[in-house]
């Protein structure tokens, strides 16, 4: 039995301590805004939060997140994350939409962290997160965007 | 249970079996296929089969208010339901907080792909926009009519005298109502059998700069369902065990340790290898660990790509085995040419990638029917798959058309591999288990179905005054349409998707001549984003560059003087030029690359400016992008699509490449398989060319001019061209 945190609410999962948070969350809890996409920490579809560290979810193991707090895209909430989703669907960033969980996890972890990214912290930042719409260079707009709207 | 399998459930040629029977979808791919080639731009011009009432097929208005938009064309990120949708609400006169679009199916008169004819239905060849562009607007605009019709006899004024706007219909006396308080008497009013659409000027949606995508905010909060998403009472889940190599057959399995695990809920073969299922994803990839399979090999490929290529090479040599332009007497004009550049190119290859992993859910019902949810990227041909798989017919198949994250081409399979997977597992199960099939990434790598390899073997001649006199292309690969329904697109020895973007060079070269040689191997191709463009006009464009360097031109002036009878080819390479300021010099150290190609009718030049320091040590800096796509429906999702196809297309040929060793695929995730990254991603311009021709597609011709432009930039920096790709692993070999 692990207990922690999610999206604020606290839980409490009966499970392989094995399994990858990513499936506890999809199939133990049923949120499936977190996605996979390679099992392998190689594209961050599955990124969530732990502790506010940006994280992937796919290589993380239930047993290891005993007391943690976890958000994943549907706890997205706050200034920062709101003014992300908003400028997110002004931009017209998502093509497909499946990876942008993962990316606007990464994006609200950055603007915490560097509330006026360069665009050099802006590839570091999301580089781990693939996209095979190459929605990246509306992705990098929408940050500076958000940047500048959080600044006024 | 399974007794309608092959004896040996094989996964290689037989598998062809499930679809060859199906002889009228087959015929109306092909005959569809030809016609696209052949006049794509006057698609839309073909009549609708049918006068359908626009409420009962299109354009259906719930109680509730809601409209909900029946779309022949498949989502896949591309933007085709908020094109479409588009289309329906600049006649409806609509509020576009009332749409929702859904995937249509099940009645190819309604449904078929214009632009190929009307014969099946499918989303392909970037067609989307021209097979819709009057069906759509007339569905509008009929129910627009219908619901004018009702509200005239509701309040008993003359028609005339109502105007709709924002989705609420009104008189001037003050009475009012929703579409849908309207809709069901509307539904009952007659069809109307020519209603005028709105002239261009009217237009308030279609051309709209500042019109943004409906389905937008579900895709940034976790909102947004897909395949992988399903939640339905009692779904389990399966992961596949594919054959090792491709051709090989299940000799014997023995799944006990799976089955005694807990939570494994069966494990079944099926026409295409072991489904492992389980209660929950881990379950089942646990579980898989543990099924012990003993392969054949007997027909399997066992060839690696090094043999392949090297035997490709040598066919580029000799003559090809048929001819798909032969204009002039190219032999002789090269024979006589002042210079001649010569060479082989060489494309790996190429998966598609999508990071939503290939899958598909389906569930036999009590009744005898099927319900099937996937990305239904070629319904009619899926309805027939699982029909026959299912034992039954195509119309107890009910298909729920699921978004999926991507496809580049790899949810329009002709052999319906994932439907034939779920289908049948579903099968095993028994009625009323509901099953999804889920790929891992590896499965997805290693599954098949990628752009082939090709070689091509050119050589082009110049004149004494710098003149292009002859060009000759030998390209030696697989076929997409052999052996599968789309065959019949075949004639004379030429599958189109083998030559396309070289038998149709617009350029003026009195001599040009281009053969194909169709290679028989194992390895399961398909379409990939923008399809036989992706390797021929890389080899065009980076020629006709080389070419330019010998007769010491620019490489802009030099295909202008070449484009006369081509316009719009010559438009947005001017259009670019001029954006990218061509003619200005550069600092030290960066070097600037064109290309331009038309592809799927939509004509795009790409300029793009990189620094290159030496060795492999580059980077794309910029890309100025002009299209041409004929009328401009949404101007900043053309600007998107143009955007993703160059990062699309960036990505595949600075690093990505598929390889096999004896037989067996080296890659299996994206940490050996790379696709581009955001650090690499270019600043990118898009501008549109404006136009009143009719619409045709920004989904894939983006793709093609990326990549010669960059090895144009890359020659003008080190003098050479890049042959063989990717081109980080070759530039500095």
């Amino acid at each position: 039995m692990v207990a922690f945190t999610l999206n604020g609410e606290a839980r409490t999962l009966d499970v392989d301590p094995e399994m990858p948070l990513l499936w506890a969350i999809r199939d133990g809890i049923g949120l499936t805004g977190t996605k996979f996409g390679c099992g392998l920490a190689q594209c961050g579809a599955c990124t969530v939060h732990v502790n506010g560290m940006p994280t992937r979810s796919c290589q993380t193991a239930v047993g290891d997140i005993e007391g943690a707090s976890i958000t994943t895209i549907e706890g997205v909430s706050g200034k920062i994350g709101e003014t992300i989703q908003a400028v997110w669907a002004e931009f017209d960033v998502p093509q497909c939409g499946y990876c942008q969980s993962g990316q606007i996890m990464s994006a609200v972890a950055l603007l915490t962290e560097t509330p006026k990214p360069t665009d050099d912290d802006i590839d570091s930042a999301m580089s781990g997160n693939l996209c095979r719409c190459a929605t990246y260079h509306r992705i990098r707009a929408a940050i500076h965007e958000t940047a500048n709207r959080l600044e006024t | 249970m399974l007794q309608f399998l092959p004896k040996h459930n094989a996964v290689g040629p037989t598998r062809r079996q499930f679809l060859l029977g199906t002889a009228v979808t087959t015929a109306g791919f092909a005959v569809g296929y030809r016609l696209m080639m052949a006049a794509p731009a006057n698609a839309q011009t073909t009549p609708a089969a049918v006068q359908a009432n626009p409420f009962q097929t299109y354009v259906e208005i719930t109680p509730e208010n809601r409209i909900v938009i029946h779309s022949s064309q498949f989502e896949m990120g591309q933007g085709s339901y908020f094109g479409i949708a588009t289309l329906v609400m600049e006649e409806l006169d609509g509020a576009w907080a009332q749409v929702h679009v859904v995937g249509g199916y099940g009645n190819t008169a309604l449904y078929g792909n214009l632009a190929w004819g009307g014969a099946a239905q499918g989303t392909g060849g970037s067609t989307s926009m021209s097979s819709s562009w009057e069906r759509y607007r007339k569905a509008g605009a009929a129910a627009r009519a219908m619901l004018v019709a009702a509200a005239a006899q509701r309040w008993d004024v003359p028609a005339g005298e109502i105007t709709v706007a924002s989705g609420v219909v009104s008189h001037a006396s003050g009475m009012q109502a929703r579409f849908g308080d309207l809709a069901k008497a509307a539904a009952g009013m007659p069809v109307p059998d020519d209603v005028p659409l709105k002239p261009r000027d009217k237009w308030a949606q279609i051309g709209s700069d500042s019109l943004k995508r409906y389905d937008s905010a579900g895709k940034t909060n976790g909102a947004q369902t897909y395949t992988i998403d399903l939640k339905i009472d009692g779904l389990n889940t399966a992961v596949m065990i594919h054959p090792p190599k491709f051709g090989a057959e299940i000799e014997s399995f023995d799944a006990s340790k799976a089955k005694a695990l807990d939570g494994i809920v069966d494990v079944v073969q099926t026409p295409r290898g072991i489904a492992v299922v389980g209660r929950d994803m881990w379950t089942a990839l646990k579980g898989r660990d543990l099924v012990e399979v003993t392969w054949n090999e007997e027909k399997a490929e066992r060839r690696g790509t090094a043999e392949i290529m090297a035997e490709y090479t040598k066919a580029a040599d000799d003559p090809g085995a048929a001819t798909a332009r032969d204009d002039g007497n190219t032999p002789a004009a090269l024979a006589s040419a002042e210079k001649v550049i010569q060479g082989h190119y060489e494309f790996p290859y190429l998966v598609h990638a999508s990071i939503e992993p290939l899958n598909a859910a389906a569930r036999i019902n009590e009744d005898g029917t099927i319900d099937v949810w996937g990305g239904h990227q070629m319904p009619d041909l899926y309805q027939a798959a699982a029909a026959q798989v299912g034992g039954t017919t195509p119309d107890k198949v009910r298909l729920h058309v699921m978004k999926t994250g991507g496809s580049f081409g790899r949810r329009a399979v002709s052999d319906a591999d994932l439907i034939i997977e779920a289908v049948s597992t579903a099968r095993a199960l028994g009625p009323g288990k509901p099953v999804k099939v889920q790929w891992t990434r590896e499965n997805d790598m290693r599954g098949g179905r990628y752009r082939p390899a090709y070689v091509h073997a050119v050589e082009a001649g110049l004149d004494k005054e710098g003149n292009v006199v002859a060009l000759h292309d030998h390209i030696v690969g697989q076929s997409i349409a052999g052996g599968s329904p789309f065959a019949a697109m075949i004639e004379n020895g030429i599958d189109p998707t083998s030559v396309e973007g070289a038998t149709n060079l617009p350029y003026a070269i009195p001599n040009l001549k281009v053969e194909l040689t169709t290679t028989d191997v194992n390895i399961p191709v398909l379409w990939w984003r923008s399809v036989g463009s992706t390797h021929t006009a890389y080899a065009m464009e980076t020629l006709i560059d080389e070419l330019a360097a010998a007769a010491n031109r620019d490489p802009v002036d030099f295909r202008l003087s070449m484009l006369g009878h081509h316009p719009r080819h010559a438009g947005v390479l001017k259009l670019a030029a001029e954006k990218a300021g061509w003619d200005k010099p550069l600092p030290e150290g960066r070097f600037r690359g064109v290309a331009l190609h038309e592809s799927l009718s939509t004509y795009v030049a790409e300029v793009v400016e990189i620094t290159f320091n030496d060795g492999n040590d580059f980077k794309v800096d910029r890309v100025v992008c002009a299209v041409d796509c004929g009328t401009a429906i949404n101007p900043d999702q053309i600007r998107a699509q143009m955007e993703g196809g160059i990062g699309f297309g960036l990505g595949a040929i600075l690093q990505e490449e598929l390889t096999l060793t004896g037989g067996v695929v080296d890659q299996e995730n994206y940490d050996t398989y790379m696709p581009l990254r955001i650090e690499q991603m270019p600043r990118v311009e898009v501008h549109i060319v404006p136009s009143d021709e009719p619409p045709t597609g920004v989904g894939e011709p983006g793709v093609p001019p990326i990549g010669p432009a960059v090895a144009n930039a890359l020659r003008a920096a080190t003098g050479k061209t890049i042959r063989k790709l990717p081109i980080i692993k070759n530039l500095s070999a």
